[in-house]
């Protein structure tokens, strides 16, 4: 059999629950090796796209293909060759690292004598080795995240999802986390992660941005950004942002403006505008601290996609 | 079906049931504790009836008649009283379940030949031990009254009365119709099912409640494999609540096992596996573990104690309960049971009733491994 050229197909990929349309006829395909980022917000539909690639939900409509195997008509192949990290911790609390290592390693049929060296290879890669007989309970969120990772690629995978894998995980904790992902994919598998931690997508090759059940752009961290390049954007701190954003919002060459921190992203049609924005904010009474283009990103590009495909269905 | 990923349920289990000691020692413990207070509690026998005699006669033969009474095991003579009125009080007051009332002229009656009637007055609320009682006290008085009659034709010298017929019964199986050789085996059984229901009907429901469920569902493990792994670690815990159990009944309670031990052990692991099949379905069946758990005692507590036939004989319900009592797993093995420990009976006797737990057994297996099946969708 010819080695499948993408890790993931999907095509017209449709899942409803009653009346509630909760993926919209999704399409995409990411290539093997690929660090393929999902973002949108809560709710947006990615979960139920990677459960119905890993076979757990059935499509309504479309198709979809992991590794080269159809997930409807093959779901027990494309089990075989998939590792799944869902969103809830999914190890067993009152099994050792140990113990949970073994099960998993049993029910992914990693054969005997291969056995051995995974283990040590997951306990190595999680940085655990040495609480290899601690009861799960006792891990850190850290430790308990990598460990599920671990427990996930015991059979070698060639795809991995991994559903919001560092909800709940501090920021240190966050980073080694992706330096894994990193590293597994230099070794040839392909990970299709979702997230919702916007600055997790700088780490991904390709990005596809879900928004209520539809993929609405779709393309690595760059292109995307550059698909603002129509705009500029500039980073406006102030005595009263609220009052500033009021003043400004629907003046000539403003697109957007939107919170930030403690201050506000102002996309115009020029930096330019910048001089006639402060004149305008001062002659308001709101005192401006700081106004300066800066480079947009991805969250400044999520929200600016967001709020184009809200104007477009209004 | 992979043996290698059926190992690696059985042992995660295992170590799931270890692991929960507390629950451990709860189903090891509740099983002998449920066996010791109702086989305590649930003797049907009566015995040592509290009476009172009111003895208006006051005579020889009134008072042989009284010593009848106090000579049989089955009456303990809690006094003697003056009137009507003392009786009735005690009655009302349960001190007492019976009352026998001799008349004034008893021993003229019997002097002379002519029946002499005497009033038997019972606590009726409960009608079960009165009815009891009122056979006990018939037999006292009939057999007092055939030998009255006997040295009466004697005194005057005619021939030797000879009782017409003389019918000596013989009672099978359980000679001294103690309630507990009875009720025992029944009671294994019935305790084994709400026992193995409970062990795994948590199973399924706290994987899902767990998150872990989906974890198990995106790998190669098959849910028929899941089902098998999950039911063979808690039979073996199934298997020592029913060694622990059938010792309690032969040890405890000194109830006879006259049957074939081997045959007894393969009826209650049949039994076993299907019930704990049961749990199973019934856990994946459920939404949450409470659900799960409330579901698999009220499915498994009374149909087990009120249509097994253990103690409340089927024969005496409306056609409708008979029927439903057939597919109920405990009916079986309560028949088997009984038909091992009392009457040592064999497969040749009890083949359709192990049959039916096979059958049982194989039918629950499938719909489990459906349920857990359909939940993905």
């Amino acid at each position: 059999m010819m080695p499948p050229e993408y890790a993931v197909e999907i095509d017209g990929l449709v899942k409803t629950f009653g009346a509630f349309v909760a993926v919209d006829h999704v399409s995409l395909r990411v290539s093997k090796g690929e660090i393929f980022g999902f973002l949108g917000p809560n709710g947006a539909g990615k979960s139920t796209v990677i459960r119905m690639l890993c076979g757990l939900l059935t499509p309504t409509a479309g198709r979809a293909s992991v590794h080269g195997l159809d997930v409807a008509t093959q779901p027990e192949e494309v089990r075989r060759n998939i590792g799944y990290m869902s969103q809830k911790f999914s190890l067993y609390d009152d099994l050792t690292v140990e113990e949970n290592i073994d099960f998993f390693s049993g029910i992914y049929g990693v054969p005997r004598a291969q056995r051995a060296a995974r283990k040590d290879y997951v306990l190595e890669m999680a940085g655990i080795a040495e609480r290899r007989s601690a009861l799960t309970r006792t891990l850190s969120g850290g430790w308990k995240q990598r460990l599920a990772l671990g427990c996930a690629i015991l059979h070698d995978p060639p795809v991995l999802f991994l559903d919001e894998p560092t909800s709940g995980v501090d920021p240190i904790a966050r980073a080694s986390f992706w330096a894994l992902i990193q590293d597994l994919s230099r070794t040839g598998h392909t990970i299709f992660v979702s997230t919702h931690y916007m600055d997790e997508a700088e780490y991904c090759h390709r990005l596809a941005l879900m928004y209520r059940g539809k993929v609405i752009a779709l393309g690595a961290p760059a292109e995307l950004k550059k698909g603002l390049t129509e705009h500029q954007l500039l980073r406006l701190e102030s005595s009263d942002p609220l009052e500033a954003m009021r003043a400004i919002e629907g003046t000539v060459g403003v697109f957007d403006v939107a919170v930030f921190g403690s201050g506000l992203h102002v996309t115009v049609d020029n930096t330019a505008r910048a001089g006639a924005l402060r004149a305008a904010l001062e002659a308001k009474g709101v005192r401006v601290t700081r106004l300066e283009e800066i480079a947009p990103s991805m969250e400044d590009v999520f929200v600016a996609l967001i709020e184009a495909e809200d104007r477009k269905a209004a | 079906m992979s043996a290698r990923r059926l190992r690696a349920m059985f042992v995660k289990e295992l170590h799931h049931i270890v692991r929960d000691s507390r629950s451990l020692g709860l189903a090891l413990f509740v099983p002998v504790m449920m066996l010791l207070l109702y086989g305590y509690a649930l003797s049907l026998d009566v015995d040592r009836v509290s009476t009172l005699i009111y003895d208006q006669d006051n005579t020889q033969a009134s008072h042989d008649l009284t010593d009848e009474f106090r000579g049989s095991k089955y009456f303990e003579i809690e006094g003697v009283v003056a009137n009507y009125a003392a009786i009735e009080r005690a009655i009302d007051r349960n001190q007492v379940l019976m009352g026998v009332v001799i008349p004034r002229d008893y021993s003229k009656l019997i002097r002379s030949g002519h029946d002499a009637p005497v009033q038997l007055l019972l606590d009726g609320s409960d009608s079960n031990t009165a009815s009891i009682t009122l056979g006990y006290a018939e037999t006292v008085v009939r057999s007092y009254s055939f030998d009255v009659r006997a040295q009466m034709q004697n005194r005057r010298g005619g021939e030797r009365a000879v009782p017409p017929v003389d019918a000596r019964l013989r009672v099978w199986y359980n000679s001294s119709l103690e309630s507990k050789n009875y009720v025992v085996p029944g009671l294994i059984a019935v305790i084994l099912q709400i026992i193995a229901a409970l062990l795994t009907s948590l199973t399924i429901a706290r994987e899902w409640e767990m998150g872990t469920m989906e974890q198990l569902l995106s790998t190669p493990l098959r849910p028929a494999e899941m089902v098998l792994g999950k039911m063979l670690a808690y039979f073996v815990l199934g298997l020592a609540d029913a060694v622990l159990a059938v010792l309690v009944g032969l040890f405890v309670f000194t109830v006879p096992l006259r049957g074939s031990i081997p045959l007894l052990a393969l009826s209650v692991c049949v039994f076993l596996v299907g019930v704990l099949f049961w749990g199973i379905f019934v856990s994946a069946a459920a939404k949450t573990q409470l659900q799960a758990y409330q579901m698999g005692l009220l499915s498994s507590f009374l149909p087990a104690f009120l249509l097994s036939g253990f103690v409340y004989s089927i024969e005496n319900m409306p056609p409708v309960i008979q029927v439903i009592s057939r597919i109920i797993p405990a009916r079986y093995v309560v028949t088997i049971l009984k038909g091992i420990f009392l009457k040592g009976v064999g497969f040749r006797i009890l083949w359709g009733e192990l049959g039916f737990l096979a059958l049982y057994a194989t039918i629950i297996f499938l719909l489990a491994v459906r349920k857990v099946n359909q939940k993905l969708a």
